[in-house]
């Protein structure tokens, strides 16, 4: 938002020669508006109050309607004005809530923005991308199909090993840790001892 | 307001789908007396280039799906998390028999003990309800729950060596993630609370010993280059804290569209540069400066070795002048091991433990230079040079008897 004069242009109540002019954005479209000195008074629009020419000229349902606006994470309700104070997300599923403007904030942070390195050989077979909203309201017990197994080692698993991961990988992504960690020692003990 | 109580459902609906897990512990974890009692790994054994190199550190942040990050949980929740998340932790093969104690029943010195010790951070240490660490038994690593992120995996390592310490917390976070649901994303990598870390998630650092460079002043200029390339400069704590004794942490800023081991391999090489050029720099000063080494070093051990009062940012700058006489062999029979335990046991936690209660800060600098007079009580201190033209000179010019 701006006030500033100018000799240019009309005003848009009475058609005299505008001297102020206010730009602002509401709802996300930019709009101008110039006015003559008596009718920018009679709008109680000075140069003094200048920044509270968007109060002036928004009508109360327009007002409300900005501030429902903001951006809210579905997930864990964080606001992006939260995000902007305090610099951090509410959660994980905040990444695709804010996701406008995310790349222009990464790339000044960060030498790229798209992830190169370790990826979690269990979640990535089954992950979707961020937002997995099914988890926010979780289904009782929506069959999975059983993932991919891990990329496979120089040898072929035996097929009980092979069962027994996919097992382990359904398991984690059921959540159901008890039987990870005994599929998980099961899986160990089948294993030949490596070196590390 | 509609989005906080819809926020609030869905708060209460994420802290509801972790079963709980049971977890068969037969044997106790370690106490922290017997934590205490024995130095880490990283405290006894020499690194490559140890003698700038104090420590390499190599930390992971992640996070569990569908839950809020810890700044913006509420307690129970972290309490939930906390009491599913740590017999996983715990059950490591890496962390089996460690030292596993939750905040609430830990006092302020102890947990400070642990900042001190570089096991937990500033921050973690200043949190309650709802945190845990858990040490491996070597205490080269540590895994804090409910920091920043649910976890953040430590690996420390003595001298030059980020590749092992990585290798350590890479093969920690992998058996993690083959239990819990980590927050990850193709794109963006592992999701954590502040977009800093996203993607790897890793901050690998190292901490430095360059009192050459500082005398010479010369350190500006390195810390400039080295922010220049994207890598940060922090105090003996981390952020915000003072470069106290020469000491200085190097670390990387991006986490994001680089690999691990790129990013490791540009910092040591980076570090391998500024090893270089302390190195040159303490060569310079013992070659053309010798006399005004000598008077610094000398007068370090004095006040180190008889002084009743000694404040913490005093002792630190002290030692730190010792230390870089004994790696100049200007102190007798000064080992760097026996400076580098003091540099840890004269922290205002550590000694607090030691004397088992709370010590004013005068207290405080009285019992840091008690300690610091026995510790050096064997030390036979800079008292003749071999190299000092004065000393050899003086011992050498033989009798005239002719």
């Amino acid at each position: 938002m701006k006030a500033g004069t100018t000799n240019s242009m009309k005003c848009d109540v009475c058609e005299n020669e505008a001297t102020v002019f206010l730009t602002q954005i509401i709802n996300g479209q930019m709009t101008t508006v110039n006015l003559c000195e008596t009718c920018s008074k009679a709008k109680g629009v000075t140069e003094e109050t200048g920044f509270g020419l968007a109060e002036a000229f928004l009508s109360p349902s327009q007002r409300s309607e900005s501030d429902v606006m903001e951006v809210v994470c579905p997930a864990c309700g964080f606001t992006a004005s939260q995000l902007k104070k305090i610099g951090r997300m509410g959660c994980p599923e905040c990444y695709a809530a804010f996701r406008d403007g995310l790349d222009a904030l990464l790339r000044n942070m960060h030498k790229g923005t798209k992830h190169v390195g370790k990826r979690p050989t269990h979640v990535s077979a089954v992950s979707p991308q961020i937002l997995p909203r099914q988890r926010m309201n979780p289904a009782p017990t929506a069959p999975v199909p059983p993932p991919a197994p891990p990329a496979a080692p120089a040898a072929p698993p035996p097929p009980d090993l092979a069962k027994l991961r996919a097992e382990l990988d359904l398991a984690v992504k059921e959540e159901r840790y008890e039987d990870a960690a005994r599929l998980k020692s099961e899986i160990e003990s089948l294993q030949p001892k490596t070196s590390k | 307001m509609a989005a906080d109580e819809a926020g609030e459902n869905i708060l209460h609906r994420h802290s509801t789908r972790i079963p709980i897990y049971t977890s068969k512990i037969s044997k106790p974890m370690m106490r922290f007396a017997t934590l205490i009692k024995n130095p880490a790994d990283w405290m006894k054994g020499a690194g490559p280039h140890s003698d700038v190199v104090m420590t390499s550190r190599v930390r992971l942040a992640r996070n569990l799906r569908g839950h809020p990050f810890p700044g913006f949980s509420q307690e129970r929740q972290r309490i939930e998390l906390l009491e599913r998340a740590r017999p996983v932790v715990e059950q490591l093969p890496e962390m089996r028999d460690g030292y596993s104690e939750d905040y609430t029943d830990l006092s302020k010195i102890r947990k400070q003990v642990l900042v001190e010790r570089h096991l937990v951070s500033r921050e973690h240490a200043a949190r309650s309800s709802g945190c845990a660490v858990v040490v491996d038994r070597k205490q080269s690593i540590s895994i804090m729950i409910n920091e920043e992120d649910h976890f953040r995996i430590q690996g420390i390592r003595p001298g030059l060596n980020l590749h092992s310490a990585y290798e350590a917390v890479d093969r920690v976070d992998s058996e993690l993630e083959s239990m819990l649901p980590y927050a990850f994303d193709p794109k963006l990598g592992y999701l954590t609370a502040c977009p800093t870390n996203l993607g790897t998630g890793m901050r690998a650092s190292v901490m430095l010993h360059l009192p050459a460079l500082v005398l010479t002043e010369q350190i500006n200029p390195v810390i400039k280059a080295i922010g220049k390339i994207g890598l940060a400069v922090r105090g003996l704590y981390g952020e915000g804290t003072e470069a106290l004794g020469n000491l200085f942490q190097i670390s990387n800023q991006h986490t994001l569209g680089e690999a691990e081991p790129e990013i490791i391999a540009q910092i040591e090489k980076v570090i391998e540069g500024v090893v270089r050029s302390e190195m040159t720099a303490r060569a310079k000063l013992k070659e053309d400066h010798q006399t005004m080494l000598q008077d610094q070093v000398g007068r370090a051990f004095a006040i180190l070795r008889y002084a009743h009062i000694l404040a913490s940012k005093e002792a630190l700058n002290l030692l730190s002048m010792l230390r870089l006489g004994a790696d100049l062999d200007l102190v007798g029979n000064c080992d760097r091991s026996l400076i580098d335990m003091l540099l840890l046991e004269i922290q205002p936690a550590h000694l607090q433990l030691n004397a088992a209660r709370e010590l004013s800060p005068e207290e405080r600098d009285s019992m840091r230079a008690e300690l610091t007079r026995a510790r050096l009580q064997s030390i036979d201190g800079p008292g003749s040079f071999p190299q000092s033209p004065s000393t050899s000179g003086g011992t050498a010019s033989p009798p005239t008897n002719e």
